[in-house]
């Protein structure tokens, strides 16, 4: 996708010139810290991390909230912008497998004793399916290096296997969306690079409305 | 969808290499070595190198990287080593395997360049794997050496996207048992590239990209060596 295909500024603001969006993902989601600026994805870290009182809860109830994102952008977003064909059906797969996540999560922070951060609301930079598929993209390969980041950091080995029998997910969404667009399935090679809470924040704050 | 338990026989003798794997016990003393100053201090450089930075991979790797060198000895097949041991054989087999499939001009075009990367991509994985057995005090694995029928680009694919399943599956059941957080970065680098493979060869191959729904099912070791038993010379 070209600069110029894409419809929505905002969506335009997460391509950086002369750098592929995975690149961009890659090298840091820091690049769009500086376009959004810190202020911005504050609020979205207070409501993630202060209603649990750390740990794994803390870390799946982030997780939570990606999942929340991804479950919320396919399937309202998806349903409102006008999908077709494989499109269509990736969203509908994708969708429901989001919200799997997102239910199982919340089962897990509640077993763990935490409390599942609510729903945020999402505001979504896509108005046709070329742009929604870019930033599902962005969203998927963003969820992959999430997951991947934190894990090392969970301390329940069952909370592991989970986080790992969802991040295969995420990657395997974001390949399919990745060959549709006509991107490499594989951005980072042979080794998919974990992202710091800061880097996802970068990349997934701006869509957190409140 | 082909699941990681297809082809798994009810007793599983894997040969060579992959039979040292699972004998740990049995075998665990002809592998004894010192393990020297090695451990999780310079594997954290290792995974550095190979995986990009990772600020959180730090934390707990004096305690948790303990099992891999204690008595300060380490066996090539248990513990961290036999885990990386063992995704070393696997990788061997699909680099190889790739190896074969590039070379017979099977595939050509967007896809034929897909099936290249992707050989690159476990050969990256080998070396790295080698590579951290290595830093971690214990012998890398013998290359097995596979044997893999190449007779249509249908067929090849289908067998890819088993591979690629089963190779995602393999990782997944590990994650947990890993007991050095480098270790496990490191493998959870390579697990979700292994399942981008695998998406990737499920669109080519007309299936589904997530045959398990939203939760990645995970193997153990036997169900693999198992599954993979066909596939060695």
């Amino acid at each position: 996708m070209t600069q110029n295909e894409i419809a929505s500024p905002e969506l335009a603001a997460c391509e950086v010139h002369g750098m592929t969006r995975q690149a961009f993902i890659l090298r840091g989601a820091l690049a769009a810290g500086a376009f959004y600026g810190t202020a911005s994805v504050a609020p979205f870290v207070s409501q993630a991390m202060a209603e649990t009182g750390g740990g794994d809860a803390e870390i799946l109830n982030f997780a939570l909230t990606l999942e929340y994102l991804e479950a919320d952008f396919y399937n309202v977003k998806g349903k409102s912008v006008g999908l077709s064909g494989e499109a269509k059906k990736y969203a509908k797969e994708f969708g429901a497998e989001e919200a799997a996540h997102v239910a199982a999560l919340t089962a897990a922070i509640k077993q763990l004793g935490g409390t599942p951060v609510a729903k945020p609301t999402f505001v979504f930079p896509a108005t046709s399916e070329k742009s929604f598929l870019a930033l599902a993209s962005v969203l998927e390969n963003t969820g992959v290096g999430a997951y991947n980041g934190a894990a090392p950091s969970l301390k329940s080995k069952a909370v592991l296997a989970s986080a790992g029998s969802i991040v295969q997910i995420e990657a395997r969404h974001a390949a399919a969306i990745d060959l549709l667009i006509g991107k490499s399935p594989t951005p980072n090679e042979g080794f998919d690079k974990p992202l710091t809470k800061e880097e996802v924040l970068a990349a997934a704050g701006p869509l957190i409305k409140k | 969808m082909p699941s990681p338990t297809n082809g798994a026989e009810e007793a599983p003798q894997p040969a060579g290499i992959v039979e040292r794997l699972v004998r740990d016990d049995v075998d665990r003393k002809r592998f004894l070595k010192m393990a020297g100053s090695t451990g999780a201090a310079s594997f954290g450089a290792f995974v550095l190198a190979a995986c990009g930075s990772s600020s959180s991979s730090s934390k707990s790797a004096s305690t948790a990287a303990a099992p891999a060198t204690t008595g300060t000895t380490t066996s090539s097949t248990t513990g961290d080593v036999g885990i990386l041991n063992y995704a070393l054989t696997l990788e061997y087999l699909e680099t190889e395997f790739y190896a074969k499939v590039v070379a017979s001009g099977l595939f050509n075009g967007k896809v034929g360049s897909l099936i290249k990367d992707f050989g690159a991509q476990e050969a990256s994985h080998v070396a790295a794997l080698k590579a951290a057995v290595t830093k971690l005090g214990g012998t890398p694995a013998a290359n097995p050496n596979g044997k893999f029928p190449i007779k249509s680009a249908t067929q090849v694919a289908e067998l890819a996207y088993t591979v690629e399943n089963l190779g995602a599956a393999a990782y997944l059941g590990q994650a947990a048992k890993i007991q050095s957080p480098e270790v496990l970065a490191s493998a959870l680098a390579i697990h979700s590239v292994e399942a981008r493979h695998a998406a990737t060869l499920g669109t080519l191959v007309k299936k589904s990209v997530t045959p398990q729904g939203a939760f990645a099912t995970p193997a153990d070791m036997s169900t693999v060596l198992a599954a993979v038993k066909p596939f060695l010379a």
